[in-house]
């Protein structure tokens, strides 16, 4: 039976129908994704910002003898609720380093309270009513200001929120993930060379490739236990120290590592091996002349975001003692250290108010980093890139 | 040797110890390679079976056959290429230089460095033009200064026809030659070691006509220092530059002969289907 094109058309209508309708619903998907992303975005550009503002005053400061003893003394009464009590304690020790501040009195701006902090970004604050007014009249005679806190990037975490700082996480962060990187990158590269180059294709080698591709799937926190049992407890590794976090990390990474590597190594085609073979290349410098080189940014690109992902990691890090308290900034890798993620989560448990801005801070600061760690993957495997 | 029609199809005496059933008399004679009983498997299937040649230095060797006869999987026994796959076994004798190729001792790497390779589809390294050729010299010690290196650059590529046309640009990726262009370089690639044998698998067959019939004169050019066996699809590539030619069946070197002998009589009723286009 013949049909005209408008039986066939007919026809069609239900299929166009579906198609359509499944087009829409994926657009929908993409969309809704968008939003989720914006609105975390917007969120934590409104909640972390204000945390890279810190409020000032301007007050007299006193560098008598009474205050080399007391240094709250330094300050008069009214004010002296209003002044970061971290910052007054400071003071002795400004005018030991430089004895001419002895006897001396000026105007200063000085860190404020968190308190008066909160109090100037209008939020809720235990400043009484009085405490208020001084606030009050100072900012009116413009002796009261929010500036640019550089101490956020320069100080290691303080119990006043005034003076917290991510300096001691992110120098904590960027030495667990050198340990990381220095572990994990040449072990997982070669054994990807050594399972796609040199292995014989085997029961032996089948399993050895099922179990890694299975240890990529494990729990983190499964990690951060063998960690504290192979490290802290068997090898005596410093508790809480960017070495047992790296190393740590490192065992979570390696399956990323080895797995970007073979699939680099296996997208090197094999007429560049046959003509390395062919010119009498040994199978090693076929690997290290011919398709290393060609399968770098592959292995680069997959070991930064290997990298990025164990750089966001909280979990394993909490059971070796990374989640500390640790106000200096760590000098080598077998100090105390916390790292970004998890100075994140001990701000978010604060109770004060204050610390709810150095959590979104923290987040913006840790987020710069991965955005710029993927890009710069990008970047790579853009600029590696060749053809055959 | 006068073989009759009624002989025709029955395999040859000449066969068994790897002679040529008709010489070539302007063709050089000293022994290249002399190969007996070769078989060869792929796991359980066998694709070479009983081979016997004996392949003559400077000269031309072409290998014809349907697809699926074994010529290339036998021209990749000559370099060990065959060593890659790990499911191929063999046995016999392929012997250059009074040694034994695939015995212990023998390092397939040395063996690779005497007998140089050309594929079917060019292959340059993704490497600068001069570091294609300079590579594996360097490699092997041949030179170590670079006025000797960059001397052999020139020569190589002179031989392979290639200097004019690449001499302003050698510090350029070799992938962005053309087609025949690449294939040239790699001759070039293969000629810089000096081996004693080039081994070319259908070196033409992703060319276009006028990339191969350079390639040709160039194969023309190069058996006054090399010994080539070249795999062919293509028979009239055969007649045109085989001194020798082989033609291979379903495993079985079923005839060789003298290019000559091959095309206008030869001797196997197979050869002569195969060739008069009855099959293949």
């Amino acid at each position: 039976m013949r049909q005209s094109f408008d039986d066939i058309s007919a026809q069609l209508k239900g299929r166009h129908r579906k198609s359509a309708r499944l087009k829409w619903m994926s657009m929908g998907a993409l969309g809704l994704a968008g939003l989720f992303l914006v609105f975390f975005f917007t969120d934590m550009l409104i909640k972390g910002l204000p945390a890279f503002q810190q409020a000032q005053i301007q007050v007299q400061v006193d560098y008598s003898e009474r205050a080399q003893q007391l240094p709250l003394a330094a300050v008069e009464e009214d004010v002296r609720p209003l002044v970061s009590r971290g910052y007054l304690r400071l003071i002795p020790g400004r005018m030991e380093d430089n004895p001419d501040l002895l006897g001396t009195s000026r105007m200063e701006w000085v860190l404020a309270d968190g308190q008066v902090d909160q109090y100037l970004k209008g939020h809720h604050t235990n400043l009484n009513s009085k405490e208020q007014s001084v606030v009050d009249q100072l900012a009116s005679e413009g002796r009261a200001e929010l500036k640019f806190d550089t101490n956020f990037f320069t100080s290691g975490d303080s119990k006043m929120p005034e003076l917290a700082g991510i300096a001691s996480a992110a120098m904590g962060t960027v030495m667990t993930l050198l340990v990381t990187l220095a572990v994990a990158f040449p072990i997982g590269v070669m054994t990807a060379v050594y399972l796609e180059e040199f292995a014989p294709d085997n029961r032996f080698t089948q399993i050895i490739e099922i179990n890694i591709n299975n240890l990529a799937a494990i729990p983190s926190i499964l990690f951060g236990l063998l960690g504290l049992a192979i490290f802290i407890n068997f090898f005596g590794v410093p508790r809480s120290s960017p070495l047992v976090g790296g190393l740590t990390l490192a065992l979570m990474t390696l399956p990323v590592i080895i797995i970007a590597t073979r699939t680099a190594l296996r997208s090197v085609p094999d007429t560049i091996r046959h003509a390395a073979f062919g010119v009498g290349c040994s199978r090693w410098q076929v690997v290290r002349d011919h398709v290393l080189p060609v399968s770098m940014p592959g292995i680069m690109t997959g070991s930064i975001i290997g990298l990025a992902q164990a750089m966001g990691e909280t979990a394993p890090l909490i059971i070796v003692g990374m989640v500390a308290f640790i106000p200096d900034v760590s000098a080598t890798i077998t100090d105390a250290a916390t790292v970004l993620p998890a100075q994140i989560f001990t701000w978010a448990g604060e109770p004060d108010r204050a610390f709810t801005e150095k959590t979104a801070g923290g987040i913006l600061v840790l987020l710069t980093i991965l955005i710029a760690l993927n890009a710069t993957a990008v970047v790579l495997r853009k600029k590696f890139e060749r053809r055959w | 040797m006068d073989m009759k029609v009624a002989d025709r199809g029955v395999t040859m005496s000449g066969h068994d110890t790897g002679q040529p059933v008709t010489r070539n008399e302007q063709a050089n004679h000293e022994l290249s390679i002399r190969v007996r009983d070769l078989n060869l498997w792929y796991g359980d299937t066998q694709a070479l079976k009983n081979i016997n040649i004996d392949v003559f230095q400077k000269n031309v060797t072409a290998l014809i056959g349907p697809s699926g006869c074994g010529k290339s999987t036998f021209l990749r026994c000559l370099n060990r290429m065959n060593d890659l796959i790990p499911s191929v076994r063999l046995d016999g004798l392929i012997e250059m230089d009074g040694r034994d190729v695939n015995e212990a001792k023998m390092d397939e790497v040395a063996l690779r460095r005497r007998v140089g390779m050309v594929f079917q589809k060019p292959n340059p390294f993704p490497k600068s033009i001069y570091e294609n050729i300079a590579y594996a010299p360097r490699m092997h010690d041949l030179v170590s200064r670079k006025a000797d290196q960059d001397e052999l650059v020139e020569k190589a590529l002179r031989e392979a026809g290639l200097w004019n046309e690449v001499k302003d640009k050698l510090q350029q990726p070799g992938t962005s030659l053309s087609g025949g262009q690449q294939q040239r370089l790699c001759i070039a690639r293969a000629i810089a070691v000096q081996p004693d044998v080039i081994l070319m698998d259908e070196p033409t067959s992703a060319l276009d006509p006028i990339s191969t019939a350079t390639i040709e004169d160039l194969i023309d050019k190069l058996k006054q220092d090399f010994t080539i066996i070249t795999v062919t699809h293509n028979m009239q590539q055969a007649a045109r530059v085989a001194d020798y030619t082989a033609f291979f069946h379903l495993g079985e070197l079923v005839e060789y002969n003298d290019t000559k002998t091959m095309f206008a009589n030869p001797h196997t009723k197979k050869a002569e289907d195969y060739i008069t286009g009855r099959y293949g």
